[in-house]
Formats: structure tokens, C-alpha cells, sequence
């Protein structure tokens, strides 16, 4: 068990920078998600935690050690593969002891861990099954005990529930967390699944090319995204965005059709009279005749969902798509107007050059 | 395919059961004679066993054809050496090679990985020379080593053997790092028996190979003591005005047979598996 450190990380393949410079603290006992689309470079930082990859540049601790120039099998962590990396000739047990049978343990120590990281994971019974005769399901709980029974100081998932089916990676996912809350061991765990990043991590880092765009609880990126890259991407559907103009006295903003919608508190004086892009989530729309900030939306479709509903529209006074949830059952025709209502607390506002968040 | 017409079910089965005749019947009479006295042989030949064949076999294996000098049981055991010897080596070089080639970045990698791909155009035949010029001055001839060292460079499974190292998913590889083990585990706890199938296959081939080698251990041989059993067939026939000992020569024919039929009879079963299937 140890805090994971990162300064400053950058990582370069040939001459192409592909992570510009990471850092995070992640203390001890924490369950860390790094959260990004494909491409953006989160297992590459999981990697080079790791030891599969080199740093490039920047320095990694582990328990406070820097641990750049260290083997994999130096640093005492231990990871879980997104294809598991079973060894297909050996039985559950011999993939769970052969970890602890290279660092030489004894015999009935080894024997001791896996027959408890067995019971735990329930493979008791698979112990003498070789990783092919075994379900999906079973191989990631493997894939967890050869990483339990070495007890390392920092666990590394690289997108283990990708390869399980949508009813599958719901349970195994309880599980991972419920691990986490009995060893209570650092874990970084790696998806570009955010309802995993939501519901596993302790806090996030919401990866954008190469970025670290934010870091913080899955809440805090929820209420407060700190760019619009982190607000469109967490959240489903997709936040709604659209170019408005703040008022000359910055309290609040000027949709296209003409339309206002009072800011929180004192608004944004400093940034009065710019165009700047407004984010309003779709399950933040309200069907009102009343509220503070009036929209009316012309319907082009509606999903209906069974628990809520999926309304596609835009704006009467002008074309801006969006997309707006409703919850339980509504059945529209096309063109209904709905009027609609967001609590100021809900807008989102963003510098439309840099995509930063603009706080009130 | 699935079509089921008397006539040519019946044609199919004449036309495998006509090969089989033509395959079988040389052996049958290679068995036959073998298990008459030369006297039998020379002057009628009989079409069915005699009574000799314990004499004969014996004969054989213990004294051999008077002319060469050395029993048929030296020779054999002088075939399976290097058949062995071939046989593991080409495996074991082969592995080496391939692992080398696969899992670690040196200076002109495929450079010599075209190297060896190359090799295979040159079978030892074309390269006898050189190789026997190498073998002389390492003085290697009349020896072990020199009738198995020159031939256990093999491209073939280098070539097999980097297609299959080729499929083996790097997380394994990185899984291996992580619980501890270095590239020499990597190789022999995980990559050599995932190759095991593989190994099967090659194993079968290679050691029918190794036995039937004729042209280099006739080379590179000269004193009987390593002769190899299909040179002193060769040998027994070598007989000038005399007269060979056809029923020894039979005998030692059939002898000669019988390694490379065990093998495949004992093998056949993972040299299918490593054909078709590999484990994963």
C-alpha cells in the first residue's frame, strides 16, 4: 500500500509527444480512474506506471521511491490486462503462484495466499482448470487473484471489463469495488466506460489527447467540468452546447432568438458582452410553463426509454439542435413546442476560444 | 462431394486400395526376403515368410554383412544419435532463433532474419562443399558432432516457430515481467511449452529427416565405427564380383523402417494437434 505520485510525465514514441505532461498525487488507499476516448493516451500513463514503458521525461514515485529507472517486477504492483494474460498452459493455481514462486516464497506461504485469494474471488473449484476451460467472467477473476495473492503495494487495471458482456461487467464491476473497500490497496484502473469511472473511482482523470483535462471526484467533473472536452464527454447523452452572448452586465445570457437565462449569483461581469458556449445537460431541462430562464423546444423526435424519454428538437427561434431527457413516459408528435425551464445552477459557461470552464 | 453413387464409391476404393498394393508390396518383399536363407533368395524367390526371420534379424543386428565391418545394432544406434541429435538441435537452435527474432529489437533484425529465410534455398546439397571444408578443418569429421552439427541450422522452423512466437499476445510477455521473470523464464516457463504442439510436429518431421540424411554422414564418414545404417545398406551392396548378403540387407532394410514408423505411430496424435490447432 503506497501514494502514487506523478510529475510533470511526458511521454514521447519517435519525435510524437503523445502525453504532454501529467501530474497527480493519489494517496494511499485511493482508487484512482483514469477516464478518456481511445487514443488519448490513459494506458500509455498506466504503462508507464507500470514499467512497460519507459518516461520519457518527469519523474513517477511509488511510496515515495522514484521509481523511472525500476523493472516492473521492482516496483511491487501488480495488473490486470485487458485480454487478462493468462498463461494458457498452466491451471488457475499455477497462473495465481507463479508470481510468488518466482520471488521465491515457500511452498505452503504460496499455498497459504492463493487458497485465500480463491476463496475470496470463489475459484475454489477452478483451481485445477487450465484458462480456456473457464467463462469470461471467471478468467478476469483470475486475471484479479494472480494480482491479489502478491499483495503489492499498487494495483493496475488496463480496461479489465471490456472484454465481458453489458450484465457481466455490472457485477464484476461491484465486485472491483468491493475488493477495493476489503485490501483497501492503491488501484489505477483505466476505461474510457464512464459509468465505471463514476461508479468505481474515488476521484477521476479525465484524459484529453495527451492532457490530464481534469482531476477530481466523479461529482465534481459531473457538476463543475473544467473544459468542454470533459462536460461533452461525461454524461449520456452528451451535454448540449450553443454559442450565446453574455449581457453587458454579465449576469446573464443571451441566447440567438433573443432569449435570457439569468447566471448564478453575480453572474460574470468580467466577461460581459462576449460570445462564450453554454452548456445545459439534457437531464437538467425542465418541462415548465414557469422558471427563470424560459426555452421553447419544437420536437423533430422523441426515444422513448421506459424509465425517461430522449426528446430531439431545436430551438424555435433559431435551429440549435439539442437534446433534452425527460424522465418517465412522453409520447410527442413532431413539431409539438414544449416549454422547457433550466435552474441557473445548471448552465455551464465556457471560454469559446480555450474551452475552459468560466466560473461564476 | 457428398453425392453417393455406388459406382463411384467403388472406384474411389479401387483406386486407394491399387495404391496401397503398389506402396505396400516392395515392403512385403523387402519382409519376405528378409526372412529367407541367401540361397532361397538367389535361386527361386518365394512370395510368402520363410522361417529365417529371428536368424536373420539376428544375423543382422550382432554381426552384420561381412564386408562392412560393423553390425547393423552399432549402425542403428549410430542413425538414432544423429537422428536425435538433429532433431533436438534443429528444435532447440530453432527456438533460440525465433525467440531472438521475435521479442528483441538488435541492430539489422531483419536482416537476419532474411538471412536465415534465405537458408532455405540452399539445402545442404548445394553447400556440401564449404560445409565440409568448415568441417574438416574443425575436425569433425568421423564424428557425432560433425554429422549433427553442419545440418541443425533449420530456416523452416525458425520460420514456424517466429509465425507462431508471432500470435502469442505481448501481455503475456508483460504479465511475466510484472510477476518477476526475465526473458530465460519468459522463454521456458511460457513460450516453449505453448509451443509444445508445434514442437510435436516439428519433432516428427524432423527426426524422419535426420534419419534419411544419406549424402553428408556418407561424406563425412569414413571409419565404419559412424557409419549410419542407410550408408552401410549402401555399403552391403557394395560387393564388387562377390556376392551380396541379400537376406541381411533385407533385414536391415526393414530395421531401418522401423524408428521413423514408431515415431509417427506414437506422435501421430500431437503432430495433428500442432498442424491444426494451437493453444490459446
Amino acid at each position: 500500500m503506497a501514494d502514487v505520485n506523478l510529475k510533470d510525465v511526458y511521454k514521447t514514441f519517435g519525435n510524437n509527444e503523445v502525453i504532454h505532461g501529467i501530474s497527480c498525487d493519489m494517496k494511499d488507499g485511493e482508487f484512482i480512474v483514469i477516464l478518456g476516448p481511445s487514443g488519448c493516451g490513459k494506458s500509455t500513463v498506466l504503462r508507464m506506471i507500470a514499467g512497460l514503458e519507459v518516461i520519457t521525461k518527469g519523474e513517477v514515485f511509488i511510496d515515495g521511491e522514484v521509481v523511472n529507472r525500476l523493472e516492473p517486477a521492482e516496483r511491487d504492483i501488480a495488473m490486470v490486462f485487458q485480454n487478462y494474460a493468462l498463461y494458457p498452459h498452466m491451471t488457475v493455481y499455477k497462473n495465481m503462484a507463479y508470481g510468488l514462486r518466482i520471488r521465491r516464497m515457500p511452498k505452503a506461504e504460496i499455498d497459504k495466499r492463493v487458497q485465500t485469494a480463491a476463496e475470496i474471488l470463489e475459484l475454489t473449484e477452478f483451481l485445477d482448470r487450465k484458462p480456456r476451460q473457464l467463462s469470461g467472467g471467471q478468467r478476469q477473476r483470475v486475471a484479479m487473484g494472480r494480482c491479489i495473492v502478491r499483495e503489492p503495494k499498487v494495483f493496475l487495471f488496463d480496461e479489465p471489463l471490456s472484454n465481458l458482456d453489458a450484465k457481466l461487467r455490472v457485477q464484476m464491476r461491484l465486485e472491483i469495488r468491493k475488493l477495493h473497500e476489503d485490501l483497501k490497496i492503491t488501484s489505477i484502473y483505466v476505461t474510457h466506460d464512464q459509468v465505471e469511472a463514476m461508479t468505481l473511482g474515488d476521484r477521476l482523470i479525465v484524459m484529453d489527447n495527451g492532457y490530464a483535462a481534469q482531476v477530481g471526484s466523479p461529482l465534481e467533473v459531473y457538476e463543475r467540468p473544467a473544459t468542454i472536452f470533459v462536460a461533452g464527454f461525461i454524461g449520456s447523452p452528451a451535454m448540449n452546447f450553443m454559442d450565446v452572448q453574455l449581457s453587458s452586465d454579465g449576469k446573464s445570457v443571451e441566447l440567438n432568438g433573443g432569449t435570457h437565462l439569468p447566471l448564478q449569483n453575480e453572474g460574470m461581469p468580467s466577461h460581459a458582452g462576449q460570445t462564450v458556449t453554454l452548456g445545459i445537460r439534457p437531464e437538467h431541462f425542465e418541462l415548465s410553463e414557469e422558471g427563470a430562464g424560459r426555452l421553447t423546444l419544437s420536437v423533430d423526435y422523441a426515444e422513448v426509454l421506459g424509465a425517461d424519454t430522449l426528446v430531439h428538437g431545436h430551438f424555435v427561434e433559431d435551429e440549435t439542435l439539442l437534446t433534452i431527457r425527460l424522465p418517465a413516459i412522453h409520447h410527442f408528435e413532431k413539431k409539438t413546442r414544449l416549454p422547457l425551464s433550466v435552474l441557473s445552477k445548471n448552465l455551464h459557461v465556457f471560454d469559446k476560444e480555450s474551452g475552459n470552464r468560466i466560473d461564476t | 462431394m457428398v453425392e453417393h453413387r455406388p459406382w463411384l464409391t467403388f472406384l474411389t476404393h479401387a483406386l486407394l486400395i491399387m495404391g496401397c498394393v503398389i506402396i505396400a508390396f516392395p515392403i512385403y518383399v523387402t519382409f519376405v526376403a528378409s526372412t529367407h536363407p541367401l540361397e532361397k533368395i538367389t535361386s527361386y524367390f518365394p512370395l510368402l515368410p520363410g522361417g529365417h526371420l529371428i536368424e536373420n534379424y539376428r544375423a543382422a543386428l550382432t554381426v552384420g554383412s561381412g564386408e562392412v565391418g560393423v553390425t547393423v545394432g552399432r549402425m542403428m544406434l549410430n542413425s538414432a544419435i544423429m537422428a536425435f541429435g538433429i532433431t533436438f538441435g534443429k528444435i532447440f537452435i530453432s527456438l533460440l532463433a525465433a525467440y531472438a527474432i521475435v521479442y528483441f529489437k538488435f541492430r539489422f533484425r531483419m536482416f537476419f532474419f532474411w538471412l536465415i529465410f534465405i537458408t532455405l534455398m540452399l539445402p545442404v546439397e548445394v553447400r556440401i562443399l564449404p560445409t565440409y571444408d568448415v568441417a574438416a578443418d574443425l575436425k569433425m569429421l568421423d564424428s557425432y558432432p560433425g554429422l549433427i552439427f553442419p545440418l541443425i541450422a533449420s530456416a523452416t522452423a525458425t520460420f514456424l516457430f517466429r509465425q507462431f512466437f508471432m500470435t502469442v499476445p505481448d501481455e503475456l510477455c508483460e504479465a511475466v515481467r510484472i510477476d518477476g521473470g526475465g526473458p530465460i523464464r519468459f522463454f521456458f516457463d511460457i513460450l516453449v511449452p505453448m509451443s509444445r504442439t508445434s514442437i510435436a510436429a516439428l519433432f516428427v518431421i524432423l527426426f524422419i529427416y535426420g534419419w534419411h540424411q544419406y549424402l553428408w554422414p556418407l561424406i563425412v564418414t569414413n571409419d565404419e565405427k559412424y557409419y549410419t545404417l542407410l550408408i552401410g545398406i549402401k555399403r552391403m551392396l557394395d560387393v564388387g564380383e562377390g556376392q551380396a548378403d541379400w537376406q541381411i540387407i533385407m533385414a536391415s532394410t526393414m530395421l531401418a523402417m522401423i524408428p521413423p514408423v514408431l515415431v509417427v505411430i506414437f506422435m501421430q496424435k500431437q503432430f495433428v494437434k500442432g498442424m491444426t490447432e494451437t493453444e490459446k
